[in-house]
This record gives structure tokens, sequence and C-alpha cells, in this order.
């Protein structure tokens, strides 16, 4: 056994080192989300050229944020990779039939208010966390 | 689908995370695929049966057969 563990490489750190990494780039896309949100009211008012450099930043660092989450995907073991794609699979359902509902719920003025991207940001969010955390303790 | 997994770990005094470590998964996917909640891959399944050095069928069994 002491052979095998000699000969294989460093699995765990491999995941590590990628999950750091993608912690990473998610608070620096959080920041880049906080800096045209806040900064015109804050800051420089209403200059278009700051606030497109500004959204380019953010989309930008959403572009490292997506593939620091591809290379996370490819460090995962099968288990816990099939674990996270069916997570995001469930939130991907959840977006398209909830967003659209939502859409309609304001089109139809049943919610007395506009309906926000930012709702449906927290329902993919609130959707993927409860299926990872489900499927976490069905193969436990 | 069954398998031996655990019997065959016992046999050699390894723990589930230094199976685990040796095929380069996580414990929980080694607990997961003793206790029969997953089937590994075929890859994972072949990693697994050259580490015990044995054939697949002498480890995993069809519960339909």
């Amino acid at each position: 056994m002491k052979n095998q563990k000699t000969k294989s490489s460093d699995w765990p750190g491999r995941t590590k080192e990628t999950t750091v990494s993608l912690a990473k780039w998610t608070i620096s896309w959080v920041i880049t989300v906080a800096i045209p949100a806040f900064g015109p009211t804050l800051f420089w008012g209403e200059n278009t050229l700051i606030n497109l450099l500004a959204i380019l930043l953010n989309i930008g660092v959403g572009i490292g944020m997506i593939m620091a989450n591809i290379r996370h995907l490819e460090t995962l073991d099968e288990l816990m990779k099939k674990i996270h794609l069916d997570a995001m699979g469930i939130a991907l359902g959840a977006a398209v039939v909830g967003g659209i509902a939502y859409s309609m719920l304001d089109a139809t003025n049943v919610i007395p208010f506009d309906a926000e991207i930012g709702g449906l940001v927290v329902l993919i969010s609130l959707t993927y966390i409860a299926t990872l955390f489900i499927n976490v303790r069905k193969y436990k | 689908m069954k398998n031996r997994l655990k019997v065959l770990r016992a046999e050699r005094d390894w723990t589930q995370a230094d199976l685990a470590e040796a095929l380069e998964v996580s414990r929980q996917t080694v607990n997961a695929i003793e206790t029969g909640k997953y089937d590994p891959s075929l890859p994972l399944a072949f990693k697994i049966a050259r580490l015990f050095e044995k054939q697949i069928e002498e480890i995993f069994e069809d519960e339909q057969e």
C-alpha cells in the first residue's frame, strides 16, 4: 500500500488548489459586481466610460470565474462530479421554470413589484445548494 | 451492482482512506461504492481491478444475472 501511496499523484492537493482558486475568483467577481452597482452613486456619477470599463472588468473576471469552475470540476472525482452536475442541472431547470413564472407574475401584475434578476440568482443559488446538500447526504 | 470491494480492502488491512488515496477518489466515493449506492465508471472499475490484481468480474457482479 505504501508503494501505491508514493505512486499516486497529489489528487487531494490539486482539488484543494482548484477549490481555493474558485473561491478567489468568486470573491473577485462579487467585488466587481459591486463596482458598477455602487460606484456611480458613491464616486463617479453618470460617467459612461468608467461605468463601461467597470462592467467590462466584471465580465472579464466573470469569465475567469467560469474557467476556474471548469478547472475545479475537472479535479473532482467522478462521484463528486456527478453530484455537482446533478445540482447544476436541477438549478438550470429551476432557473428556466422559475424565471419564466417570475416574469409572467410581473407581466400580469400578480406581484406588486418588478421581477428583478437578483431574485432569479437567489433561486438558482438556493436550488444548487439544496440539491448539493441532498445528494451529498444521499451518497454518504 | 454488488461488489467485493469491502472484503478485498479488509483482506489487505486497508482503510477506506488508504483505498481512496490509491484510486485518487474521495473516501466518500469508496464508501458509496462499497455500500452499493454508487456504481463506478468503467475506467474506475478497471483501476480498482488493477489495484487488487483481479479481473473486473471477480470484484463486481451484475445483480441481474
